[in-house]
């Protein structure tokens, strides 16, 4: 279990299977939880964290109950810091939890779209990661492992103010669900920004991947809800629900119109992303990202055959410059990693060519 | 009437301050107030937009043109259960523990109503230790009938509701863990 969730890139959220798979990468849904009468992370001493981390640990790896998903423990400071940036790079534990590894754990379960995160900013983070628009296949799954944590643990809950959390801006749900989705075509027709700026008096956030500043990497934006308390699970689940579909019949109609008017450039830019990718011999992180949402768009206009999703999914993982460095066994110096990433990319988007099974990865899962 | 700093500009803003129980009050230009308010604020980052809220509601909001800012001070209150202070939340944009929302209640509330829009939750409650606040909500609600039923000297009635609030309360005590 260990080995793949360090060795592969490919995990639960990169199927591209589940609803609206085209514009919807994958659906998480995270719940804040803090333990009674203990200190938030922030100001826990080492010592009292360790014991936390035990304290979840028992409760539900320990407990030898058979009906439940297992769940696998991870002691962060056990792990070398290279395997600890695999696991932000699969979206799997923040940055923060990373970087400070003392007194902190993981707790997952084996296809890895459950996740337990001990002591990041609050006690406990419960995860739900899964592929497509599934938001509420994906709470359901979060709120039964916070029903078998809850069994055994005793919850920071307030009548009023619901889950107590470390900043005020988790309290009530400590909800926080999101979409990544892929929106080439609102970016090409200028109306990404509009589209998107209109969902902040909604409610919603929108970030880029990787998000620095308002370009997104690869036409990626990551949407999720703002607010957290006065509204139910449901309620905020199905607002981002509906704002989600709207954008998807925006980025659909974007789509069409790209198609019926500028065809062949269409085309051009998407054979040249391919040509590129293909071809190329070094790769920034950065041209890899932006050309990858060309083949992309390419895949899903059945332009481009023999690439499936889940290989476009993986490569956005895989050309991380910590996966490289795992693959290839050492530390590289950003030249290497270029030429790396190059030679990875050339290899995973040919092999469809040839023949149908991958190396290295497990990818006969493209039907649910 | 001009500035009680610089004596210059109009005064603006008026600030009611109180230190050790004793109060002044200062009528200041828009400029002395900011500046005035830049020393009292140093603790405080801006960019950061919770500091932000935080500090507003510790009263060190940015002046405007006829803001009143009303300043207390006084020995800085602690959280009984984990020692942070309310200065030390605003720095860094959390509490310290569950027990500062309760210790630092009102605050607490009204910068929830900022960042929220709502101070109350209307979402999942715990199996188990919300189990035992809807049983309390329970009992809460049989005491005022019985009181009722008692009034009316309705005593054949209000034995049944006392027999229910027994009931309940006997679950309330149990150990946890059912
Ligand atoms: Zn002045
Ligand atoms: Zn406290």
């Amino acid at each position: 279990m260990t080995e793949a969730l360090f060795n592969q890139a490919i995990t639960k959220w990169m199927e591209g299977t589940g609803q609206e798979s085209t514009y919807v990468i994958s659906s998480r849904v995270r719940l804040a939880r803090n333990l009674q009468g203990m200190p938030f992370p922030h100001a826990l001493s080492t010592p009292l964290a360790n014991d936390l981390v035990q304290q979840v640990k028992t409760a539900v790896v320990d407990d030898n109950d058979t009906t439940t998903e297992p769940l696998y423990f991870i002691d962060l400071k056990k792990i070398a810091p290279l395997d600890r940036g695999i696991l932000v790079d699969k979206h799997l534990i923040s940055p923060q939890h990373a970087e400070e590894a003392d007194g902190r754990g993981l707790l997952i379960s084996a296809d890895e779209s459950i996740a337990i995160l001990i002591n990041e900013e609050d006690h406990l983070r419960v995860q739900s990661l899964l592929p497509g628009l599934q938001l509420d296949a994906a709470w359901q799954r979060a709120s039964s492992v916070d029903d078998r944590l809850e069994a055994k643990l005793d919850f920071a809950f307030n009548e009023r103010l619901g889950y107590l959390t470390a900043c005020p801006t988790n309290v009530g749900t400590g909800l926080r669900a999101s979409v990544m989705m892929h929106l080439p075509a609102l970016v090409l027709t200028n109306q990404a920004s509009r589209q998107l700026n209109s969902l902040a008096q909604l409610g919603m956030t929108v970030r880029g991947l990787h998000g620095e500043g308002s370009e997104a990497t690869g036409h990626l934006f990551q949407i999720s809800n703002q607010v957290t308390l006065g509204r139910s699970e449901e309620e905020i689940i199905s607002n981002l629900a509906v704002v989600t579909r709207q954008l998807i019949d925006q980025e659909r109609l974007a789509r069409h119109m790209l198609q019926k008017e500028t065809q062949m450039q269409l085309e051009d830019r998407i054979f040249r992303a391919y040509g590129l990718l293909t071809s190329a011999r070094i790769l920034s992180s950065q041209e890899a990202m932006s050309q990858l949402s060309y083949v992309r768009m390419g895949v899903d206009l059945g332009l481009i055959p023999d690439v499936a999703p889940a290989v476009l999914n993986e490569m956005l993982v895989l050309t991380r410059p910590a996966f490289l460095q795992k693959a290839a066994g050492r530390e590289m110096n950003p030249l290497e990693r270029d030429i790396q990433r190059a030679t990875l990319m050339r290899a995973r988007l040919l092999q469809g060519k040839h023949t149908n099974t991958h190396t290295g990865g497990c990818c006969h899962h493209h039907e649910e | 009437m001009y500035c009680d700093e610089c004596k210059k500009k109009p005064a603006a803003v008026h600030i009611t301050q109180i230190i050790n129980g004793e109060k002044s009050e200062r009528n200041l230009c828009e400029d002395c107030a900011r500046l005035t308010h830049k020393e009292l604020s140093m603790a405080f980052d801006d960019n950061f937009p919770i500091n932000k809220f935080l500090a507003g509601l510790l009263g060190y909001e940015t002046p405007t043109a006829d803001a009143a800012l009303n300043l207390a001070f006084g020995e800085p209150e602690k959280c009984e259960n984990c020692g942070v202070t309310y200065q030390q939340i605003s720095q860094i944009g959390r509490l310290g523990c569950d027990q500062c929302y309760e210790h630092f209640h009102d605050k607490v509330e009204q910068l929830l109503r900022r960042v929220q829009g709502s101070a109350r939750h209307t979402g999942k409650v715990p199996q188990r230790t919300g189990g035992a606040i809807r049983r309390q909500r329970e009992i809460q609600g049989l005491r005022a009938q019985l009181q009722r039923l008692v009034a009316k000297e309705e005593f054949e009635a209000a034995a049944k509701v006392r027999d229910q609030i027994r009931e309940l309360e006997k679950v309330v005590e149990m150990p946890s863990g059912e």
